[in-house]
């Protein structure tokens, strides 16, 4: 059944969307069957309303499509599921309670007068998941046991059942582990082979390389370029993207690494985080590095308080004397701040404008007598607006409509009025364009600049080369060394991360390890 | 046209926590308009001083319960508990009267001091061992109906009228009671929309998580909501026994679902992070509009609840329509 190469199956052309104002225009555009399309563009520049607009998700303003020589309007996402085009989105949708193979045939579990045919439940999602390499897990496990990987893996196996011609992947690869992404490209791999058309969304530039053909560049909703993807090189194509040069090195100005500011003695929290001992200085980026899994996120939020530490001290000023902190409210007072990995969940009110995000924390500042004064926070919000270049409509504009970029620059903006000391980034570039990430590098050398401790948490290995003083590897739950700029190579960092797990088998641990470099 | 000067009309966003947009309020006041329009249409007698006079003096309880509510709503609990707490703030009264022959206000006070603590109960236990209000509050429904028996042996206690200067009108056929209610509700609206305490009570509704984590404590601030609740609980049993000169074990039995339903008329969320006291106030005249309108054309009491229930469940079905439209924009 296999399709001719390049044969079109979805064009799509003038297609456009408008909501107040237009945020994809008159974009053309054909996929072809047996070729992997790699879309890509700064956050906010349209990709997932192009995607959304295709899978039935939205209804376009403007424009046609022709799937398959026919006139294609789809109203809802299952009926353009039902005539094959369908989307992996990045949340996921699975049931936690439920397991694989129900997740997995949900819509059409096999069944007879009503009652489940487990044995036959069992026989398909057994088949639907060696196709993406699942064959060591029992379909019978419930998904929330299951690492968020792996649930990743599930969700793409769901996809994969039943009439598929075009297939989008949003940013498949956010969550996996380098394993799991290797056995995404032998599946995207097979289903190019049998002729469907996929789009591959991803700001990763090396993974698009890898896996795709040709390359769609969107840029403020408009489409810059649709071309062979081995026409462009990675700095040619962030080019593209953005618009603008942007150089492997950055400048961080002249900065002062004065005396210590924070001190980590011994801190502890069941496997998690074991022993962990560090200063980060005054003035000073100090990375964190180490596989997902590691205890990084855990290691930051056992210092802001916000889990117990079962042992262990946190000091804290010049020199650092030791500080008891047991919620967040003591750290914040004690001068340390937290910007958390997962923004959306943990960081904003997303329902909430601007302005109400940034005041969070800082109402004492914008009122009076625990009275508001809406002037004022109007002014503060425009400030960090303004300072931190947040792409917006207005202050009242709700915070869940900005992009990825612009959200964690709230955020960050809500920490800045507060003046901390000691500043903690939990991964604060993921899911963001490569625009926005070097507005946050510069504004972490601000920091920096003026005398904060910055303690920074990331995957992406050659950003925290990038920008960090020192780099600090933590491997199953404990610091494993502190590398000084200069001092380092990738092949040490890398060595470091895995040096924990040489015990076990690393990669069946339920977080594998993964590096992004 | 009055605007605050942070909302322009041209940004396309989805507003929410306290921002009832003009639509929103115009949308409820018309429903209420039509509805007396419609009882008008069926009964001569509706369109009269006398029926909104009686309205004006009979709403004052479930008023201020709803403003409790409401805020109870918003931080996303929910208190089953308010009549029963009601009840046993009117049997306090009656047992520091009659039983140890207080004076009118220390008893009101105490009354009020009972059912501020009924729901600091609920609130702290709700937050200490993180349990749904749902639950803790029913526990305390049926505890503080108890002790409401307890005191008042079972039977309805007569006061006096003590209180009665609470519903005598004074004006225009309203009385203090109804007077206060509305202070309530204006007041509520202020804190909720002016102050950091409303505004930490919307940012815990929408993620309490993040709250938490801006360095904001936020439990005394659920624990406040509960206790709020219980104190314009015993200012609804005052209004009660001063209607009825008497203090009754059984008042406010169901009233908790009536409270609820008014709030959530009035499109304050039961998911939390969203809500409003002045439509709060529309959600309560719709639905004692509706109670009257129906008792004048001589609706029978079955037929009253079923269309009163209906008209919650529209009610609600139309303000998710509306909220779904507007949030589709994400």
């Amino acid at each position: 059944m296999s399709v001719p190469a390049n044969e079109t199956v979805l064009a799509v052309s003038g297609l456009g969307k408008t909501y107040a104002q237009p945020v994809l225009g008159d974009v053309t555009l054909e996929l072809r069957g047996g070729e992997v399309l790699a879309l890509t563009g700064e956050n906010g520049a349209g990709k997932s309303t192009l995607s959304k607009l295709i899978s039935g998700l939205e209804i376009p303003t403007t424009g046609q499509m022709l799937y398959r020589g026919q006139p294609y309007a789809p109203g809802s996402r299952a009926e353009a599921e039902r005539l094959g085009v369908r989307m992996v989105m990045q949340e996921l949708n699975l049931l936690p309670t439920l397991t694989v193979a129900e997740n997995l045939f949900l819509d059409n579990l096999p069944s007879r007068l009503g009652w489940i045919s487990q044995k036959r439940l069992r026989q398909l999602a057994t088949a639907a998941m060696a196709q993406v390499g699942l064959d060591a897990i029992d379909p019978d496990t419930p998904v929330g046991e299951l690492g968020i990987g792996h649930q990743q893996m599930v969700e793409i196996a769901r996809n994969l059942i039943g009439d598929c011609h075009v297939l989008i992947f949003d940013e498949p690869t956010a969550m996996l582990t380098a394993r799991e992404v290797d056995l995404l490209f032998t599946q995207i791999e097979r289903l190019r082979q049998r002729g469907v058309a996929i789009v591959y969304i991803s700001h990763r530039l090396e993974e698009l390389q890898q896996v795709a053909q040709r390359i769609a560049v969107l840029r403020d909703g408009k489409l810059v370029c649709a071309e062979p993807i081995q026409r462009y090189n990675s700095e040619q194509l962030v080019n593209l993207m953005v618009g603008r040069e942007l150089g492997e090195h950055i400048d961080l100005g002249q900065r002062t690494i004065g005396a210590p500011l924070l001190k980590i003695d011994g801190l502890s929290r069941g496997d998690k985080v074991r022993e962990v001992s560090f200063e980060v200085r005054a003035g000073e980026i100090f990375g964190i590095s180490g596989l997902i899994g590691a205890g990084r996120t855990e290691l930051l939020r056992l210092i802001y308080g916000a889990d117990r530490a079962d042992s262990g001290q946190v000091a804290l000023g010049q020199p650092p004397v030791p500080v008891t902190i047991d919620s967040p409210k003591a750290a914040v007072k004690a001068g340390i701040a937290l910007i958390t990995e997962d923004r959306k969940g943990e960081g904003l009110l997303l329902s909430q404008s601007i302005s109400a995000n940034i005041a969070l924390g800082n109402l004492g500042a914008v009122s009076r007598a625990g009275v508001l004064d809406a002037d004022a926070e109007r002014e503060l919000a425009e400030r960090q607006i303004g300072a931190m270049r947040i792409r917006s409509a207005s202050p009242a504009q709700a915070v869940g409509e900005l992009s990825g970029g612009n959200q964690q620059k709230v955020v960050i903006g809500r920490w800045l009025e507060r003046d901390c000391q000691v500043l903690l980034f939990d991964e604060p570039t993921r899911g963001i364009d490569v625009g926005a990430k070097f507005d946050i590098y510069g504004l972490l050398a601000e920091l920096a600049r003026q005398g904060k401790a910055l303690v920074v948490v990331s995957s992406d290995l050659r950003e925290l080369m990038l920008i960090c003083d020192r780099i600090a590897v933590l491997s199953a739950g404990r610091l494993i060394d502190t590398f000084d700029r200069d001092h380092w190579t990738q092949d040490q960092l890398l060595a470091a991360a895995f040096a924990g797990y040489q015990k076990r088998d690393a990669l069946l641990h339920d977080a594998a390890p993964r590096m992004d470099a | 046209m009055k605007t605050t000067t942070n909302t322009s009309d041209a940004a396309p966003v989805r507003r929410s926590g306290t921002y009832f947009g003009l639509g929103t309020y115009l949308g409820l006041a018309g429903a209420l308009l039509a509805m007396i329009v419609l009882f008008s249409l069926l009964s001569s007698h509706f369109l009269s001083y006398a029926t909104f006079s009686t309205l004006a003096n009979q709403i004052p309880d479930l008023m201020v319960l709803a403003v409790g509510m409401t805020f109870v709503l918003i931080i996303g609990g929910i208190d089953l508990s308010v009549g029963s707490v009601l009840a046993l703030a009117a049997s306090t009264v009656s047992v520091a009267i009659l039983g140890w022959g207080w004076s009118v206000l220390p008893a009101a006070l105490l009354g009020m001091a009972v059912a501020a603590l009924a729901g600091t109960v609920t609130g702290s236990i709700t937050v200490a061992w993180r349990i749904p209000s749902f639950i803790v509050s029913l526990g305390v429904l049926e505890m503080a109906r108890g002790l409401a028996y307890q005191f008042t042996d079972s039977r309805t206690a007569y006061i006096g009228d003590a209180f009665a200067w609470f519903s005598n009108p004074i004006a225009f056929g309203i009385s203090p009671a109804f007077i206060i209610a509305l202070l309530v509700i204006v007041l509520a609206q202020l804190v909720l929309t002016r102050t950091v305490f409303g505004r930490y009570l919307i940012g815990i509704g929408t993620n309490e998580e993040a709250v938490r984590l801006a360095g904001i404590d936020p439990r005394p601030f659920k624990i406040l909501v509960f206790a709020l609740m219980g104190v314009l609980a015993g200012l609804a049993a005052l209004f009660q026994i001063s209607r009825l000169e008497a203090a009754d074990p059984n008042a406010g039995s169901g009233m908790e679902l009536q409270v609820i339903a008014a709030v959530v008329i009035g499109g304050t969320s039961l998911m939390g992070g969203r809500g409003s006291v002045i439509s709060t106030f529309f959600g309560v005249l719709i639905i004692s509009v509706l109670a009257a309108g129906l008792a004048q054309i001589g609706a029978s009491e079955p037929t009253k609840r079923i269309i009163t229930g209906a008209v919650i469940v529209i009610a609600v079905v139309l303000d998710t329509y509306r909220s779904r439209r507007a949030s589709r924009r994400n």
